[in-house]
């Protein structure tokens, strides 16, 4: 039961410095909040489930913060995200076309696959 | 041993994220990054609690996240009206 844990906590603790990297890497808002968001998502889960192994009588309050957090962190990331849309912010590699919208470009010879 | 370890690399992450904070080039890089702090913050109120064996922090933890939320919605309401 307490060697689950600690395997728990391990990945735990490298999702949530992946996290950081990912944050750290990325070369647009919209990446970095992806990257950010998902990593300390999947980190938050593991670390309650490990505390759940290790003191099996504090499972509801785990439960609840678990519950909590699965639903307000991509909520919060998808509002932060609309914010920045709204207010004109480019997403990295495309252009504006005349509605104020973005698009990719397409490539030369026809073909309709990214560069 | 294990404590030990998670904390280095969930410091680490914090790291990244507060030269994120200080560097970014736009607002919203600064409030992206302060909400993966928070939730950053939640794991370790929450591996505190198994550490020092109190419950109490638990409590801690569900308020922080109650509060992180908050304040993220409402930067982002913030900045989409002031731009």
């Amino acid at each position: 039961m307490k060697y689950i844990g600690d395997v728990l906590l391990i990945i735990s603790g490298l999702f949530y410095a992946l996290g950081g990297l990912g944050l750290l890497r990325m070369p647009d808002v919209y990446n970095r909040a992806q990257a950010g968001t998902k990593a300390t998502t999947l980190g938050t889960f593991s670390a309650l489930i490990a505390a759940c192994f290790y003191f099996p009588s504090w499972a509801p309050k785990l439960i609840l913060i678990l519950v909590f957090v699965a639903i307000t962190n991509p909520v919060g990331s998808s509002t932060i995200l609309k914010a920045a849309y709204k207010s004109g912010l480019k997403p990295i590699g495309m252009k504006e076309d005349g509605l104020n919208d973005f698009y990719t470009e397409e490539v030369k010879d026809g073909s309709n696959e990214l560069s | 041993m294990i404590n030990i370890i998670f904390f280095t690399l969930i410091g680490l992450g914090i790291l990244f994220s507060i030269y994120r904070m200080i560097k970014g080039p736009t607002q919203f890089d600064r409030v992206v990054s302060l909400d993966v702090i928070n939730v950053c913050i939640i794991g370790v109120l929450v591996i505190i609690a198994v550490v020092s064996k109190n419950e109490l922090y638990l409590d801690v933890a569900i308020v922080y996240s109650i509060l992180g939320f908050l304040e993220t919605i409402v930067f982002a309401k913030f900045l989409e009206v002031r731009s």
